[in-house]
Parts: C-alpha cells; structure tokens; sequence
C-alpha cells in the first residue's frame, strides 16, 4: 500500500515537474486492441483514488447484459512519457487495471486474467519469464483494396543502405530503448518488407504490456514516415506469415527452474512444461493464433508449425530446446512457435502457462523429441509417430477450445463464453464468403 | 525552498554558476527597495551579499535586512581578501563569510552549514555521482545535464545505488530493499530494470551499473579497485 502511494507520488510529480499536459490510460479489449482515453493532469489524483469511470459497453468483451459502467485504475508502476506523437515530450500512459464499479476486479479484463494466472504461478514459487520475438511487414499503404506494395525486396540478414524500411526499424528500436523496452536483436526476415524484432525477457505481465506499446508504437512510427505496419500473421500469400515465436522459462527467486544443474540440460520441471503444451496445445490454439488469418501461417510448406512436437534444434517443431552457453544457465528456455502478433498477449501469456503449468501439478510425461524433418513424414508416418496436428482452421480450434476445461479456467466464464461467441460469429463471416481464389479455380471449369 | 536573495543585480557569472551547480534558486536585487518588490511571498531563502565591489551599499543592504522584524538569515558576505580587515566583527551583520574569487565547492558547503545550523534541511536533497544527479525533493534525475524519463522503479533502483557506490549488492538484496514486497518478476526484476536503466543512461554511462559476476550489481567505482 505505502509502495502504491510513493509510486502515485512519483507519477504527479513527474507531470507536473516535466510539465505533462495529457495522460494517456491504456487498457486492452478482450480482442487484444489496445484502447486508450486522455485525462488531463487535475485529474490524475482522482484517476489513483476513485479511478476513472466510464460505459464499458462499447469495448468489445466488456459488454453485458445489465450494467456496463467500469471503473480504469492506473497502474502508477506503468507509468511511461511518450516519445512520440503530436504533443512529443507533453504527454505519458499508464496501463490501467479494469474493475467493477464496487472496485472488484472486472472479469473481462484481460490483464486481470494475466494477474490471476500469474497469482497460481507464484503460489507454485514460479514467476514466469518470456521473451517474444515479435514479427511484421511493412507496406506503402494499408488499403486493403489495393495490392500490397512491399517497402523492399531484401532477404535475411540483407543489408542495404537506401533501405527506408532498416531507417524505420532504427528509429523504432531508438523509441523502444526510449519506453523501457530493451531489444535483443533486430533484423530483415525471409519475406519481402517483413521484419523481425526480438524482446527482451521480463516478466509476463510486464512483457504483455510491452507488446502492447510495441504494436502501437511500430504502426505510429510507420505512420509517421507514410508507411504501413502490419502484424497480421499472414498478409501475402506464398511467403512466411509473421510469426510471435515465444521464448519462456519459469524461475524460483534468482534460480531458472528449466535448468537442470546436473546434467546442464532441461530439468525435470521443464520436461514436464513442454509436456503440458504438447498436451493442451490444440485446445489454446484459438487463442495463441485468433484469426481467420493465423491458420494461413500455420498452413504445412512454411516454417510455421503445424505439427505438435518438439525438439532440441528442430525448426519444424512446435516447441523448441535453444542451445544454451553451458555457463549461463539463466538463459536456459525454451521456445513456443505457434503465436502469431495479432494475439491478445494477456491471453495468450495465460493459456500457455496454464498448459505448461497443467504438466508439472500432474506430472506429464514428456514423449521423445522429433527429429526427422516433419514435412518429409508421409501421414501414414506421422500417425504411426503419434504426431498430430495442429488445427487447421479458427473454427476446429474453437471446437478444441470449448471442450477444453484448462482454457475455461484460464480465462474465466466471462471471457471464455464472450471469446468462443465471438470467433465463431468471425468464422461464419469468414465462411460466408466466396473467395477470388475460389473464382479462378471453379469457375473456368464449372 | 525560497530563493535566495543575490545582492548586486546583474548577479555575477561565477555566483549564479555556483548557486545553479548547488541547486539553489535564487533572485538578484539593486537595492533595499528591490529587494521588498521582489520578495517572494513566503519570504527569503537566505542571502548572498556580494561587498567586494560596493562595500558601502552591501552594508547598507545588510543593515536592513538584518533589522526587521525577523532578521533574513542566514546571510553570507562575499569580500575580497585586502577587505579582511575592514569587517565589522562585532556587529551582527552576517552568518558567515567567503572571499572572492569564489570558491564553488566552498560557497555551497558553507550555505549548507548555515542551513544545518539553523536547522532547516531546506537544501534540494540532491544525490550525485559523477555527471549522474538525482533530486529527491522532485523525483527527477539527470545524466550530464540531459533528463532521464525513469519509470518510478527504475527511479528508486537507481537512487539506491547512487546512495551506495562502490558496494555491491546481490539481486535479492536489491530486489528487498528496493521493491520490498512480492513483486511478480521476481529476483529477475532487478536485471530487467538495470538493462533498463543502462539504455536509459545511454552507452557512455551504462557502466555506471557494472555487473559483478554470479554476485550482483555495483555502482560506479570500487573503492578498492582502480
């Protein structure tokens, strides 16, 4: 409580001594679009005290049938200045918490979510680390009427000086450095115009906060220059998608609990993790990879994976062993290849420590890695190999979604329902249509 | 704190250097008159009466704002040292004196006596280490002249460390006197914040935080090493 008050201390001070003329509040619909409302400073001390109401009923997961009025409680801790924007240097965010208008925690908030995953994690003696590695293309404009027009035609690791997409990705790791959000490393990805920018761990509350700063201010800075920024998993066909490949460990105090110090490989605990995402990997699907779009990624013939396995140094598996410096067992992790950026990262954080969490309490064992290469496997070899897919559409995950208790769990009557509800109404959107793909392939010859 | 009251007006370019350097605010005045006009509402600071160049109207100026009501203090007189001999020791014009040319380091540590021995800790508490300064009266800090936009913990992780360099610190250490609650990041914290602050710092000040390995983490120089 006394840490609460110093911080709410720290964040008036700061406005007033850097002369802040807005605070941003930021808050995260159940779709994972961040949402933002302006308080000006002479209100900021009501926002720590009362917190901020307004009609939930026009976010989308917030809506319920009779009363619709929350209350936005900034978190002092989050407090951030923009770096950019019309008003550079005037104005900061906070993240807000989301709560009933009788200050209980608000059920469709999916930071909330996050917390009360977080909460089970640690009454384990577990705070969960992650680190994703965020991808995404740029284009001249984000028309979705027109072709797509890549910025560039680079490839892995190019490097070209007249490249104005290599400008943007500087000036946005300069901002990120700028927020707090330290970048481990940042290059040009396989496809045309698509780039990849990977974080550094911190803590999955904070991480899922990051992530959402980090699509709002890659898209600003795109803006910015009159380019567009996109994190949709798969804009163009016949090239990788974007991927949120997600690498994560757990840790008991200053102890990485993945790290085995005897053999210097995966302990038993981190054997047991992997165990469980193999396990509930179909049912959290729906929410690691939420669109229509994410199973194009996922589709077999790209490095997506559509298979669930895992391996120590196979790129085709779902989950991933990084070899580790033998003296640094902190770094000891392993990686989730499913996300896609267009995730709700609250969400997603949730379901995969949950599945992860699921095969230490009931001790999974973990099946032998995969070696072979996936996509040579006839089907025949894969059954026989016990491998299963991943599934194949939005609307196949949700089925996998809705039977599956660890997900109700994790997320909660409110957002599970709402969730499942939601997507569906979108696959049948999706399903209603007929598609130019379906034109030239049908019609010539029907 | 209240400004300090700086006797001539224009106020000389090594005064206002070291005032600013210390952290005092402070206000130049031409005479008695002036100085009432430009008296902030909840009075003076201090005072800094510079008789090096026009003894005759500093003592004038001395004299009256020794004589109200509640006599200004504390009050230092600036002189040069052929002038040693002309001070009025038995009057109670002053707290205490420095002789010009002025001595940055001498001037503030002889203001801060006079604030200790008056009893108001009214001095900017100012934590300082190298070109790295924190103002714990605001909460701001300032790395070579240029702002830092901290988050509050990487406010307070920072002042820790600037209040003990040299010392080493494990990340549990930290991580109780610092965060001093169950924090979901746990003892990993610490390392996510002083990468943090590192980039903040900007590369020619990141080794301010050095890393001592499977220990810690220190601020600035050993006082044992180099």
């Amino acid at each position: 409580m006394m840490t609460m008050m110093r911080q709410q201390q720290y964040v008036l001070r700061t406005v007033e001594e850097r002369a802040v003329r807005l605070i941003r509040l930021w808050f995260t619909d159940v779709n994972g679009q961040l949402k933002s409302f302006a308080i000006t400073p002479a209100e900021l001390e009501t926002a720590f005290t009362e917190g901020m109401h307004f009609d939930g009923s026009s976010i989308d997961g917030f809506s319920r049938v009779q009363e619709c009025d929350v209350l936005a409680r900034p978190d002092a801790s989050t407090f951030e200045l923009l770096p950019f924007g019309p008003e550079a240097e005037h104005s900061a965010r906070m993240f807000c918490d989301i709560e009933n208008v009788e200050g209980t925690p608000f059920a469709g908030d999916p930071r909330y979510v996050l917390k009360r995953n977080l909460a089970r994690a640690r009454q384990l003696g577990f705070t969960f680390m992650v680190a994703p590695e965020m991808e995404f293309f740029y284009f001249a404009e984000g028309d979705p009427t027109k072709p797509l027009k890549p910025l560039d035609s680079g490839s892995y690791f190019d490097l070209t000086l007249a490249d104005v997409a290599s400008d943007l990705r500087r000036r946005t790791i300069g901002m990120l450095e700028a927020m707090s959000i330290p970048v481990e490393y940042s290059f040009h990805e396989d496809s045309p115009s698509q780039h990849e920018i990977d974080l550094r761990y911190t803590d999955a509350l904070e991480m899922a906060d990051t992530v959402m700063t980090f699509r709002l201010l890659v898209r600003e800075i795109a803006l910015e220059r009159g380019v567009y920024a996109t994190f949709m998993p798969k804009p163009l066909a016949g090239v990788q998608g974007s991927g949120m490949h997600t690498h994560m460990s757990l840790f008991h105090g200053d102890t990485n609990v993945f790290h085995d110090v005897e053999t210097g490989g995966l302990s038993q605990p981190a054997r047991q993790f992997i165990a469980g995402l193999l396990v509930h990997a179909r049912e959290i699907c729906a929410v690691t990879n939420q669109l229509v779009n994410s199973y194009k990624r996922l589709a077999p013939g790209s490095e997506a994976p559509p298979y669930v396995t895992w391996a120590h140094n196979n790129r085709s598996a779902l989950i991933r062993v990084p070899v580790t410096k033998k003296d640094k067992p902190s770094s000891t992790r392993i990686e989730y290849r499913a996300p896609d950026p267009a995730c709700n990262p609250y969400l997603a954080f949730s379901v995969i420590l949950a599945a992860g969490l699921r095969g230490i309490t009931e001790g999974y064992e973990l099946p032998e890695e995969t070696i072979a290469n996936l996509f040579e496997l006839t089907p025949t070899d894969r059954a026989k190999a016990g491998i299963v897919p991943l599934p194949v559409n939005l609307s196949e995950a949700l089925d996998e979604m809705e039977r599956s208790a660890l997900v109700h769990d994790a997320l909660g009557d409110h957002i599970f329902e709402w969730f499942l509800r939601n997507k569906r109404a979108e696959f049948a959107e999706y399903r209603a249509q007929v598609t130019p793909y379906e034109l030239s392939r049908y019609l010539p010859s029907w | 704190m209240e400004p300090l009251l700086v006797y001539p007006y224009p106020v000389a370019a090594d005064l206002s250097q070291a005032l600013e350097r210390a952290g005092y605010r402070y206000i130049g005045v031409t005479d008695e008159v002036d100085a009432e006009r430009k008296e902030p509402d909840d009075g003076w600071g201090g005072a800094i009466i510079m008789a090096d160049r026009s003894p005759e109207e500093a003592y004038k100026l001395a004299v009256a704002l020794r004589k109200r009501d509640y006599p200004l203090e504390p009050l230092l007189m600036v002189l040069r040292s052929e002038q040693l001999n002309t001070l009025e020791l038995n009057r109670d014009l002053f707290d205490d004196f420095v002789v010009s040319p002025l001595n940055h380091r001498e001037l503030e540590m002889r203001l801060r006596h006079q604030y200790w021995r008056l009893g108001r800790g009214t001095r900017p508490e100012l934590v300082e280490y190298g070109d790295l300064v924190l103002n714990l009266e605001t909460y701001q800090a300032a790395i070579a002249r240029r702002p830092l936009d901290l988050t509050y913990m990487e406010y307070e992780l920072l002042k820790f460390l600037a209040q003990h360099p040299g010392k080493v610190f494990t990340r549990e250490a930290l991580l109780n006197r610092v965060w001093g609650y169950e924090y979901y990041g746990g003892a990993r914290t610490v390392d996510v914040h002083v990468r943090r602050l590192r980039a903040k710092l900007g590369e020619e000040h990141a080794n301010l935080i050095q890393t001592v390995r499977s220990v810690g983490y220190r601020f600035g120089q050993s006082r044992w090493s180099g």
